[in-house]
């Protein structure tokens, strides 16, 4: 059984999760249909250490993954809010 | 072929015909290059050679003949999809995959089994309603049958109703088939490489090479080399190689995971799949249970196997066929699938100017191993995307004219 970590609840079986994939900005909404279809359907789909949106689904509670995408590693897991107030490192 | 096999039985000579014709070394210059010798690849490469006239090709792979998805699949091949564009470009897969063997002079075991999807909802029968009209529009044979014509076409399969889903019927497609993986991509690849095709294994491609907005040659581990244009056919790894030309996919990389049980005498002859359960089987030739279900919950570049797997599909899988309890699991792999939003490839012409893609394999690339070759090479050949390849192609995202494949291998609907 894998384990990831949810900031709120605790190691958890990662049965529990749902992955959400990667973390990105949305565009302006102004923007041309081109940036806005690649923001909705195209992927940098990178092999490698990625962060990620996952949900803890019994909880419904959102958070933020980073993983090894060659080696099935969760380095760490992190509340939005301290994601996006310390910066991504 | 039986005529040539009774005329090498009773010539006394049994002189030896290398099946694969290698030649070592690179060249410099070719008018096409193929990243990728696995089925897909290697039929493109027999296809442009024995229809268009095009053998200069060389087919790199970083790894060996065949030993990708290729090697990885279940070996399902069938025509029963849902929307139009998928059952017309399954259905010419599957008259390819007919004429296969003697096409290319080996035998692919193609065994035609019947193929049964399970519907266990009102919903599920819904869908199976919609395709079965959608496949009979087109030509595929398909219909809807009770759980009664499902006991008795398929006697193995338990019809109880104290189960937790119950069988209500099925889509029945007579002419769902298997056939030997390897044998595709080693038929193909002879077949290439009597016209001259080269096939270079161990050749691991690490730059492509353009000339403003134009491919026109690619860096390898073995030097540079330069083509009039070039193919990525490399399931798994397409988004990998297409960073490398400098655009990006509408691809998630998830594994497939799937397993096979120890052999047994024949006892299943047909192929069942149930969509809700997300589980299907078939037994091979050589008597194993072959199973599998649907993708891993998370993306991931690695072919691991879990226990979340097999403990799934198990509990499914003893409820289909309870004698299944006194198997044991001999095997259990991964292949890295190309996932796409609208579970439909992703073919033909880039962004980039002599560069053509054939991506987007998720759970349904080996069934399409022929039709693949078949149009890759005619888009190659021509330089446009042929009819049948019009709605995979990659713009179609930036049109939102997604394709919305639901009839793809173990997609719950």
């Amino acid at each position: 059984m894998k384990i990831m970590n949810c900031p709120l609840n605790g190691p958890r079986n990662i049965d529990e999760f749902v992955w959400m994939g990667d973390v990105k900005s949305a565009p302006d909404p102004a923007c041309s249909d081109h940036e806005w279809t690649s923001y909705l359907f195209i992927e940098d789909n990178l092999a490698g250490e990625v962060d990620e949106w996952w949900i803890h689904a019994p909880s419904n509670n959102w958070f933020i993954a980073r993983r090894n995408r060659l080696t099935d590693e969760i380095l760490w897991t992190r509340n939005p809010a301290d994601y996006f107030s310390a910066g991504k490192s | 072929m039986p005529l040539a096999l009774l005329k090498y039985g009773l010539n006394a000579g049994y002189r030896d015909a290398p099946q694969l014709r290698w030649q070592p070394e690179l060249k410099k210059n070719y008018d096409v290059i193929i990243i990728g010798a696995g089925g897909h690849g290697l039929a493109t490469a027999y296809y442009l050679a024995s229809r268009h006239g095009i053998s200069n090709i060389a087919v790199l792979d970083k790894a060996w003949l065949g030993g990708g998805n290729t090697a990885r699949n279940t070996t399902i091949i069938r025509a029963n999809y849902l929307t139009p564009e998928g059952v017309a470009f399954y259905k010419e897969s599957v008259e390819l995959f007919r004429g296969l063997s003697e096409e290319v002079d080996i035998n692919i075991m193609y065994s035609e089994r019947g193929h049964f999807t399970l519907a266990h909802t009102d919903a599920a029968m819904r869908t199976a309603r919609w395709r079965a009209e959608v496949n009979k529009h087109l030509g595929v044979d398909s219909e809807v049958i009770d759980a009664d014509e499902v006991g008795r076409l398929c006697p193995t399969l338990n019809m109880s109703e104290d189960v937790r889903y119950p069988i209500l019927g099925a889509l029945y497609h007579p002419p769902g088939a298997l056939a030997r993986h390897d044998a595709v991509a080693w038929g193909y690849a002879k077949g290439a490489m009597a016209r001259g095709v080269e096939v270079h294994p161990g050749t691991e491609v690490t730059g492509i090479l353009k000339q403003g907005n134009r491919a026109i040659g690619i860096e390898t581990d073995r030097g540079t080399i330069y083509a009039g244009k070039i193919i990525q056919a490399v399931a798994g790894s397409s988004s990998r190689v297409s960073a490398l030309a400098g655009f990006r996919l509408p691809i998630k990389t998830i594994p497939l995971q799937a397993c096979v049980s120890e052999p047994v005498k024949p006892i299943l002859d047909q192929i069942v799949v149930s969509g809700s359960l997300h589980v299907y089987i078939s037994q091979s030739a050589r008597g194993e249970m072959v199973m599998g279900g649907a993708t891993d919950p998370y993306g991931l570049y690695a072919s691991r196997s879990t226990f979340d797997f097999k403990e799934g599909l198990m509990a499914h899988m003893l409820e289909l066929f309870p004698f299944m309890a006194e198997l044991r699991v001999l095997r259990q792999w991964a292949g890295i699938a190309d996932m796409t939003p609208d579970f439909s490839p992703v073919m033909g012409l880039t962004p980039v100017e002599n560069y053509y893609i054939d991506s987007g394999w998720g759970t349904w690339g080996f069934k399409a191993t022929p039709v693949c070759g078949f149009r890759m090479a005619e888009c190659v050949a021509t330089g446009r995307q042929p009819d049948l390849l019009k709605p995979f192609a990659l713009d179609r995202f930036h049109n939102f004219d997604l394709v919305g494949e639901r009839g793809a291998a173990s997609v719950g609907h």
